[in-house]
């Protein structure tokens, strides 16, 4: 079977430099049956990589040790779901996943595209080849990046997966942060193609509007997923650490959102096109930066793969790509000019222009921050990192502004707002807001961000509100239905619009929890059995952890040793909670990993109580525990949910069309009536 | 899974265990009503290194708020706080931890004892970076890029507001009020404006 893998790769990238060349070169213009050749070049990429990755599939599931990457991240006692995420686990998986992946997507852009945007695809199918053709040849060309590489011998039993890796949000995280990653080449592909092509008109961005959204909405699953199982695995009590790694994750989902509400202006008024293009071409670019971080090894981080050389692959890659396509876009620079002017700051066109500018800045700060090791190392020769307090001085303040955007931009009106318009808009989010603070000062809460933020939140929800009750209402008159059917309607005809507001409301969410993690407390402690340690809650009452003791079994691929707590809550017995130290075996019993740490949560929606079983001073049950309590992170999650349906909602096929507003160009001059000339 | 030669091979395991801190269990004082005898682990090796005594300095908020601005040596880009209640099996942030401790104990001032391990180990221990030198530009840099964004783009938007203005002198004629009560021809607009919204 690694033959045949091996073959695959070979086909998949000789056919996808094909399909480039052609795409590229070819006069398929002229000659439809070359196009009909191009986009079927995607489709055969795509099975020559779903056979490839069926290869390594049995590799994995036959326990072929022989594979080295087989030995390397699996072991015969491994469960089979990790079997199946095993094929991601790993730097050489990961890049036959990214290309198969993409391979797919590939395909689909050339199978679902409407047929009024036929003309652009073989050059969209040109791109992807590119970038397929690029990722396959890193596997085939790259040092120890191919994942049928075969070892000299065939050992018994293989490493198995890493412990933090066999974690249920782990089988979720990488694929669909992937998949928000690979989707991103999608969009730079209708890019790229309309630049080629000349065709600059609205057509290419509602071509690849959805592709955009999938991206979107793949990112943030994949983010929020990681925000979990960095809580619930790592035991640090925290969902997220600005490590370069998460970071390179967040750049182009800022872009991207950025994106996202900037086309708008460009669909209602034909404005900001360059800024479009630009912002596609630079999360693509941000996408491969991310790739690149985790790959190299240039940036230390606890999430990068082994360093290797794949990262100078990718660093040439990003560079060529990022000349090639401002060059392009500088060349069709005259053919993107606006078709209508600002009329008014105080607009939604200026509001999406301020949120553009707080979404790019935040993406430049992070940025900044991530490279800033590298750039000290090369000017002073010490490498600095910036850490946690650097990276919220300067986007704390950002996000809040962010937030505030987020209430204003529906509440103006396009062009111009009238101070009527402002007024009646406003009333109703700004007293929102106010009574929030009102209430956050009055529960003692005194803290500046956090009293802002709640407050912020607190307008934004109204603002959501009225939106949705203004709409239903009108319905109600209009169409003269009931108040679920109005709702229902309102949301159906037009789900971009509501579901981007259900959006919202997730963001509103996510601020809510960020603001908890702001009170959270924590102790270290040590307890015989029976001892007991109180902590304080926020909120005001205690809780009170009695160590029951500690017991050690084995399980299925590890030795465990599981420490119990009784918790009350002021005095009041609530449960008990578990936290584990596991010590992963191989099938023969032998240790294969440093032993790791599961942690114990009691979660409801006010606050998580979190123990970390940390060991032993003396090899007895006397335990040591971390304790924290950790404020409102359920909002995390259910704020992810909330922004999925949103995203879903938005995305979601059918609907009536999209239609571009018509725009009346401002016309120069004096007009002038013609008198009608009779023949 | 564990079959039953498996669980006999751990019976048999635990069995010197048994004989030997059973007797030894027997012979020793009764627990205090709010503890029990903290009995020997089975097998003290699955949870890895042994930890350090706690102490009350572990939980110390200024011992907390120093490590908190140090990066562990071991190579793990956390701070000491988070790494030695963390990463369990690392053995660098314990030592440091203790180091830090024995320093506060010595009367030091935590400026001093950041700038003592600094001294030793580099700059490069320090979390955030002081604000100096080419430091500066770490902490300088975004904001005057986004304040450079914000002037660039009320300039830009100012011009164009005045090319527009310049260009199409009263091409937008005020819009008289509309009456306060719509007409029957006012709602048909109304409703035919709306339907081309939502859609």
């Amino acid at each position: 079977m690694t033959l045949l893998g091996d073959f695959a790769l070979w086909a998949a990238m000789l056919i996808g430099l094909w399909t480039a060349a052609m795409a590229f070169f070819g006069p398929w213009q002229s000659r439809p049956a070359l196009a009909t050749s191009v986009t079927r070049g995607a489709h055969a990429a795509c099975l020559a990589l779903l056979v490839a990755a069926v290869a390594l599939w049995r590799g994995l599931f036959t326990h072929d040790f022989n594979i080295e990457y087989v030995a390397a991240y699996t072991a015969r006692n491994l469960p089979d779901y990790y079997l199946v995420t095993a094929f991601w686990a790993g730097q050489k998986g990961s890049l036959l996943f990214w290309a198969v992946v993409l391979s797919i997507f590939g395909a689909l852009a050339q199978l679902l595209t409407p047929s009024r945007h036929r003309n652009l695809l073989p050059h969209v199918a040109g791109v992807t080849s590119v970038v397929l053709a690029f990722f396959v040849g890193v596997m085939l060309f790259g040092d120890g990046a191919n994942p049928f590489e075969r070892l000299p011998f065939t050992p018994p039993d293989g490493r198995g997966l890493n412990p933090q890796l066999q974690n249920p949000g782990m089988i979720a995280h990488p694929p669909t942060l992937y998949l928000g990653y690979i989707s991103i080449t999608i969009p730079f592909a209708f890019a790229i193609a309309a630049l080629l092509a000349r065709r600059l008109d609205t057509g290419w961005i509602i071509a690849m509007r959805k592709w955009a959204l999938a991206s979107w909405l793949f990112l943030s699953i994949g983010i929020t997923i990681g925000m979990w199982w960095a809580y619930v695995e790592l035991g640090w009590g925290g969902v997220w650490a600005w490590d370069p790694v998460e970071n390179a994750s967040l750049h182009p989902w800022l872009t991207l959102t950025a994106f996202l509400h900037s086309v708008m202006i460009q669909e209602k008024r034909g404005m900001l096109k360059r800024w479009n293009v630009a912002l596609v071409i630079g999360t693509f670019l941000l996408s491969i930066f991310g790739t690149f971080i985790t790959r190299s090894g240039v940036i230390a981080s606890v999430h990068s793969f082994t360093q290797s050389d794949v990262g100078y692959f990718f660093l040439a890659f990003l560079c060529v790509t990022a000349i090639a396509s401002f060059t392009l876009l500088y060349t069709r620079w005259p053919s993107l000019a606006p078709e209508a002017q600002l009329e008014s700051m105080l607009s939604r066109e200026g509001a999406f222009l301020y949120n553009n500018l707080a979404l790019v800045g935040i993406a430049f700060s992070v940025l900044w921050g991530t490279l800033f090791p590298i750039l000290s190392e090369a000017v002073r020769g010490t490498k600095m990192t910036v850490g946690p307090a650097f990276f919220n001085r300067v986007n704390v303040p950002l996000g809040l502004f962010l937030l505030l955007l987020t209430g204003i931009g529906p509440l103006i009106a396009w062009r111009k707002a009238s101070v009527a318009n402002l007024r009646r808009q406003f009333i109703a989010p700004t007293v929102g807001g106010l009574v929030t603070l009102v209430a956050m000062l009055a529960l003692g809460m005194r803290a500046f961000y956090p009293l802002v933020s709640l407050s912020l939140a607190g307008f934004v929800t109204v603002t959501v509100i009225q939106e949705f009750t203004r709409g239903v209402r009108a319905r109600m008159r209009l169409h003269a239905e009931h108040v679920a059917l109005a709702l229902v309607h309102l949301v159906g005809r037009n789900r971009r619009r509501y579901g981007g507001y259900v959006v919202h409301i997730g963001i509103v969410l996510y601020f809510v929890a960020f603001t908890g993690m702001a009170f959270r407390t924590e102790k270290t402690v040590e307890l015989a059995p029976l001892e007991s340690s109180t902590i304080r809650s926020p909120y005001g009452h205690t809780y009170t952890l009695t160590h029951q003791g500690v017991s050690q079994y084995a399980a299925l691929n590890r030795h465990v040793s599981a420490a119990t707590l009784d918790v009350a809550r002021d005095g009041v017995r609530i449960g008990s909670i578990k936290s584990e130290k596991r010590q992963h075996v191989d099938s023969f019993g032998n240790p294969t990993f440093e032993p790791s740490t599961e942690v114990g949560i009691r979660s409801d929606l006010r606050e998580d109580l979190y123990v970390v079983f940390s060991g032993t001073p003396d090899g007895t049950e006397r335990a040591q525990y971390k304790i924290v309590v950790n404020p409102l992170v359920s909002w995390f999650w259910i704020g992810g949910v909330v922004l999925v349906i949103g995203g879903l909602l938005t995305m979601w096929p059918g609907g009536p069309q999209i239609r571009v507003a018509r725009r009346i160009v401002p016309q120069a001059g004096y007009a002038v009536p013609l008198a009608t000339v009779a023949k | 899974m564990t079959d039953r030669r498996g669980f006999l091979r751990g019976a048999l395991r635990a069995l010197p265990f048994a004989v030997a801190v059973g007797p030894l269990g027997a012979q020793l004082p009764a627990a205090s009503p709010d503890t029990l005898q903290a009995d020997l682990l089975r097998d003290p090796s699955l949870l890895g290194r042994l930890r350090d005594p706690a102490s009350a300095y572990d939980n110390d908020p200024v011992v907390i708020s120093i490590e908190r601005r140090l990066r562990c040596t071991c190579g793990c880009t956390l701070d000491i706080y988070t790494c030695r209640t963390t990463d369990f099996s690392c053995t660098f942030s314990p030592a440091l931890h203790r180091e830090v401790i024995t320093m506060v104990k010595s009367g030091l001032t935590p400026e001093d004892i950041v700038a003592a391990l600094v001294a030793r180990e580099g700059p490069a221990m320090l979390m955030a970076p002081p604000a100096r030198g080419f430091n500066l530009a770490g902490y300088l840099v975004p904001g005057l890029v986004m304040a450079s964004g914000a002037l660039g783009l009320a300039a830009w938007l100012s011009r164009r507001r005045l090319a527009v203005a310049t260009a199409v002198p009263g091409m937008c004629p005020p819009v008289p009020p509309s009456p306060s009560v719509p007409d029957a021809n006012q709602m048909e607009r109304l409703r035919r404006a709306l339907d081309d919204v939502e859609s």
